[in-house]
């Protein structure tokens, strides 16, 4: 990689003020044709062009993004990364996805900040227990590393919660996954456009999609705000604005796009070391390198594409953070934002190819896909490439809504819906 | 955030009401003789429309009666709130 990272351009930079580092990716105008076309600049699509380019060879291709890199999505989570899901089939995908994650900063030589601080998810009433336990197992059979809790061991691995069984919703136990943590999510897509960039990959901002271009049963281009691109293969990754592109072509998806709330507080020094996570409340909460609590809500339950969402979803879910943690009593909340998440009827992703040849769609991540960004990219690159899925993605065909070999996660995996 | 105004209490906070998605997917009359296809549109697929969308309501925490709307998902703004059974109006 050429302007490699390491302490020694970081002195040789001191030495020049940090007034010479190169810009990490370029600013290219489209060309004509591209091999495969990725609409959709985050995470998701900046990994798939990766590798595309490393794994495939896949040279000549372009991600186009409506706004700039990593605005979306990428930029709207809370950053949380784990892999303890119930089915056998999202084990193995989001697993897939950790395992990369470990590695993943060497690999781009840039600092994505991944913290193994452990993901706990609570129980608060008997039947959280039976499922939560019933996942630990499910987990352990996979090779998925987790834990069972009891009150007293989630008092010890995170003390500031609180414990009472006299509050509405008290707490019962909970799963621990060590191996699961955080990441720096901007860090993410950046690592993968300048990772992506040095291969080659047109990555074009500022370019939105305005229509796709079908000679009946296959894809010959785009329509865009840069004009028109001929390209055989689309691969979609445009999270909340999937159907949007999907309609372009005339497909339907089974997807609904909600807004999902978060909030970060003033910045404090450091008081939670760890993710804790609450299903039943609504409520998750870690705490960020700058300090401050990033605290994830649930989402509006209508359809709507504003970034914003409803104010009595932030109450509900702060009123579940105050209960479970007293001490955040007086803290004050600094921004509250949305972001547009895609949700599939099973609460599963959909990484596939469609019934229009070159055309492929990797959406439905719904309010959990950061934390499978590296793993989503690499099988979506397979699939487009192979005009195959990788045995990791079968499952999460598009055709499983008319079969009925659904992948249902709703509830079971400790997914905060 | 927005107001919506049901056709039988009046204006009231969307916080009330629960969204019942898309509207006007007829239920098929003879479910038998549905390929997979068909099933699969009926239940699943979704128009998830940016823009002017015709949804079902429910007025949860009210008169718990269901109604339509035309609404914005771009911009959450309602364009007509309508009565079960009643024709849509054209926006």
């Amino acid at each position: 990689m050429k302007n490699k990272y390491s302490i020694f351009s970081l002195i040789k930079n001191a030495f020049s003020q940090h007034e010479n580092w190169k810009q990490a990716w370029g600013n290219p105008e489209p060309k004509k044709e591209y091999e495969a076309v990725i609409v959709g600049g985050g995470g998701h699509g900046l990994a798939t062009a990766y590798y595309l380019a490393k794994k495939h060879n896949m040279k000549n291709i372009a991600v186009l993004e409506k706004g700039w890199i990593g605005g979306g999505n990428t930029g709207r989570n809370t950053t949380i990364i784990r892999s303890n899901y119930l089915w056998d089939a999202s084990a193995g995908l989001y697993d897939h996805a950790l395992k990369i994650w470990e590695n993943l900063s060497q690999e781009l030589n840039y600092n994505i900040m991944f913290s193994q601080r452990g993901v706990m998810n609570l129980a608060h009433n008997l039947q959280d227990v039976r499922d939560l336990k019933r996942r630990t197992h499910a987990n352990r059979l996979n090779g998925i590393d987790a834990v069972w809790l009891d009150t007293k061991q989630v008092k010890e691995f995170c003390p500031i919660i609180n414990i009472s069984q006299d509050i509405r919703y008290p707490v019962l136990g909970g799963t621990l996954q060590r191996r699961a943590g955080t990441a720096r999510h901007d860090a993410v897509a950046w690592g993968y456009a300048r990772g992506a960039d040095a291969m080659g990959v047109d990555i074009i901002q500022n370019c939105e999609v305005k229509g796709i271009k079908r000679n009946g049963d296959h894809v010959e281009g785009l329509d865009t705000t840069k004009g028109f691109i001929k390209t055989k293969k689309i691969g979609v990754v445009a999270a909340g604005h999937s159907s949007v592109i999907a309609n372009m072509a005339g497909l339907k998806l089974p997807l609904e796009s909600k807004p999902l709330q978060a909030l970060v507080s003033e910045p404090v020094k450091p008081i939670i070391d760890t993710v804790v996570m609450s299903n039943a409340v609504h409520a998750y909460v870690s705490q960020s390198d700058k300090g401050e609590l990033v605290i994830g809500a649930g989402t509006d339950a209508y359809i709507s594409y504003t970034q914003r969402g409803s104010h009595d979803v932030v109450e509900g879910t702060l009123k579940a953070i105050l209960e479970l943690y007293p001490i955040f009593s007086r803290m004050k909340m600094l921004r509250q934002w949305g972001g547009i998440v895609d949700i599939c009827p099973d609460a599963s992703p959909i990484i596939s190819k469609t019934n229009i040849k070159g055309l492929y769609f990797n959406c439905g991540w719904g309010t959990g896909g950061f934390k499978a960004t590296p793993g989503s990219g690499d099988l979506f690159a397979h699939t487009i490439a192979n005009d195959e899925p990788h045995k990791l993605n079968a499952a999460f065909n598009l055709n499983r809504f008319v079969s009925g070999d659904l992948v249902d996660e709703h509830g079971a995996a400790a997914v905060a819906h | 955030m927005f107001v919506i105004n049901c056709p039988y209490c009046g204006e009231r906070d969307q916080s009330e009401f629960s969204c019942g998605g898309e509207a006007h997917i007829v239920r098929p009359k003879q479910p038998t003789e549905l390929s997979d296809d068909e099933w699969a549109e009926y239940l699943f697929m979704r128009k998830n429309i940016k823009g002017v969308q015709f949804e079902r309501w429910n007025h949860t925490h009210g008169c718990r009666k269901w109604f339509n709307m035309v609404r914005d998902t771009s911009n959450d703004k309602i364009h007509a709130v309508y009565k079960m059974g009643e024709k849509p109006p054209v926006i």
